[in-house]
């Protein structure tokens, strides 16, 4: 009787997704990469896409995620990841492929990669994790760096004069006829982190049905780096940051050119 | 399946265009490049004969990310190759590094050309270091088949896949211009498997079965101990399993030239030429040279009054003859690094030889 009226009066709203495994991650306090994770892995679960997924990880703090989520992996070279799936995603053309990189891999060493990548059209989603510094050598500049951001490689804080700017990956590429799909979006607030999955959710929709390459830039933080407290990193990403990097939807394919 | 009988129709077929035919026999449908000069056969004859047969032929924006599409498609189990020359090889050390680290297989063709920087497009054999060596980081091997005619540019490119798959490692084809350019008759025997097809390790999706991750990372200090010992062990098995030579004239030859490809070609006219006038020239070719046919050339040199070593550089195999022996007095060195040298060439250093060590000239026949 009380099963039954438990049965009746409570349902399950939160549960860890199928395709993340029960495992304590190595992300710092206050670090997105969990967030992302999640809203990554929830994406899958929903295109029931756990069996037909081959992720491609990159250099960097997340290149451990193979280890968190229950899919199939392949380790790219630093910055290569969107050539690494363009071997699978050519290879194995009915899979869903994705990489997930810092922006020290994908907008530094790894700009040809993603440029060609994006410019062909490749089939491939991307999620773009941009915290404006490389996390897992230890704060160093990134080409992401805000003017003025101080690292253990800028002390003095960014000068364009001799560093150039930082650079707007999201806008970039959605200049490119390849790009089906580019977006820029944010994970500090609950209303940011649901906006977040519909973008995740409609790059991943793109490449089911074959219009091209598609990209979701994420601003997240790095407090340790950033030498902040979890709480201020936030802050910084809704103030400082979405500032310089504006979130919206920069490039949506209706129709695909095939079609 | 029945292989077809060995074919007797000989077909004249450009090298380059040779390892397209030994790769499409061998079941490669995937190839990935960047345009270099000498080897752009391959790339324009793969690019209109893949496609038709169900292949993917895609034009890289650079040879790094060429050797990156490699990778991840020899991590879906599909037999894939690349052809490239010496600049373009340095840009794949990376990718290369990266691909033995993770026990991946793959095709890689260099057609050499003379270096270093962008050097020049003349044949050369400068690449051996790099090929044989491993030029990328952290300590691997690769098997490196040196074909010597375009028949071996098609057979020695079918050995490399089941090569590949044996031991789930990069493998190279290490030729230069004059090969790659060459045209001479060739059979286009059967390919027959040396190898499952079946890749239990490959990514593709992980339906009905565990998740697979491939990898290099490993930061465990007794992971990548572990790791490296496993692979050294590989690499031991090809010394003991995969080594392959060519013995020309081997038996009563007091003079031995060792070399290999184009040199070894051009080194046959010679030795014909040599033994017309009595001299007994013998020749040791190592086919492989990654594993190094140490034992073989050890052999060849205790029982040779003098060995001459030829190659199109200033001197790369050599060192690894000199490793392979103790008698290095009765070693000499012939080296073009950036030209072919001319079997009359070779035919003069094989009479000043035979005349310093007084090898008389005999009915060698």
């Amino acid at each position: 009787m009380k099963n039954k009226a438990k049965e009746k009066f409570t349902k399950q709203v939160f549960s860890r997704p199928r395709s993340l495994l029960d495992v304590s991650t190595h992300y710092c306090p206050g670090c997105h990469h969990g967030i992302a994770h999640r809203i990554l892995a929830e994406t899958i679960d929903h295109f029931d896409l756990r069996e037909k997924t081959i992720g491609v990880a990159p250099v960097g703090c997340a290149v451990l995620m193979y280890d968190y989520f229950d899919v199939d992996f392949v380790e790219a070279p630093h910055g290569r990841a969107p050539a690494v799936a363009t071997g699978v995603k050519r290879a194995q053309p009915d899979r869903f492929v994705f990489t997930y990189q810092g922006d020290g891999d994908l907008a530094a060493i790894g700009t040809s990669e993603i440029i060609h990548a994006a410019n062909r059209g490749e089939n491939l989603t991307v999620l773009f994790i941009n915290n404006t510094t490389y996390g897992m050598t230890g704060g160093q500049m990134a080409p992401t760096t805000m003017l003025g951001q101080k690292t253990s490689t800028s002390p003095y804080g960014r000068d364009f004069r001799n560093d150039g700017y930082p650079i707007r990956i999201a806008e970039m590429l959605a200049t490119l006829e390849g790009t089906a799909f580019s977006a820029r979006v944010a994970t500090s607030t609950p209303a940011q982190i649901r906006k977040a999955k519909e973008a995740v959710k409609k790059a991943f929709d793109m490449q089911i049905r074959g219009m091209g390459f598609s990209i979701v830039e994420i601003l997240s933080t790095c407090p340790t780096n950033w030498g902040m407290k979890p709480l201020d990193a936030q802050k910084r990403v809704l103030g400082e940051m979405s500032g310089y990097y504006p979130l919206g939807v920069y490039k949506e394919r209706k129709q695909a050119d095939f079609a | 399946m029945t292989p077809e009988p060995v074919g007797i129709k000989r077909e004249l077929m450009k090298g380059n265009v040779a390892i397209c035919a030994g790769a499409i026999a061998a079941g490669c449908r995937f190839y990935y490049g960047y345009p270099i000069t000498p080897q752009n056969d391959i790339p324009e004859y793969l690019s209109a004969h893949l496609p038709p047969i169900g292949g993917t032929f895609l034009q890289a924006e650079s040879e790094v990310a060429t050797i990156n599409y490699l990778l991840g498609t020899s991590a879906s189990g599909k037999r894939v190759m690349t052809s490239s020359s010496g600049p373009g090889i340095s840009l794949m050390q990376e990718g290369l590094s990266y691909m033995a680290g993770s026990e991946l297989p793959a095709v890689i063709v260099n057609i050499s050309r003379s270096g270093p920087g962008l050097g020049g497009i003349a044949p050369s054999q400068g690449d051996y270091f790099q090929a044989t060596k491993c030029g990328g980081h952290g300590g691997y091997r690769m098997p490196v088949l040196a074909p010597h005619s375009v028949q071996e540019m098609y057979s020695l490119t079918m050995l490399a896949f089941d090569l590949a798959d044996k031991y789930r490692n990069p493998v190279m084809i290490l030729g230069d211009a004059v090969i790659g350019q060459m045209k001479e008759p060739f059979v286009p025997t059967s390919y027959v498997s040396t190898v499952p097809e079946e890749k239990p390790w490959s990514l593709t999706g992980c339906a009905g079965r565990p998740r697979r991750i491939i990898k290099s990372l490993h930061l465990k200090d007794d992971e990548i101990e572990a790791h490296n010992w496993k692979l050294h062990r590989k690499y031991m098995t090809m010394r003991e399993e995969e080594v392959r030579s060519e013995p020309t004239h081997l038996e009563g030859a007091g003079i031995v030239i060792v070399a290999f490809g184009t040199a070894a070609r051009v080194s046959k006219t010679a030795i014909q030429w040599a033994r017309a006038e009595g001299l007994p020239v013998g020749m040791l070719r190592p086919v492989t040279l990654f594993p190094f046919p140490s034992r073989e050339v050890d052999e060849a040199v205790s029982r040779a009054d003098a060995v001459l070593v030829i190659e199109m550089n200033t001197g790369q195999m050599l060192e690894d003859v000199l490793i392979s022996t103790r008698h290095h007095d009765k070693i000499r060195f012939l080296g073009k690094p950036c030209a072919i040298p001319t079997p009359e060439e070779i035919l003069q250093e094989i009479r000043s030889l035979a005349g310093e060590i007084g090898v008389k000239a005999g009915n060698v026949r």
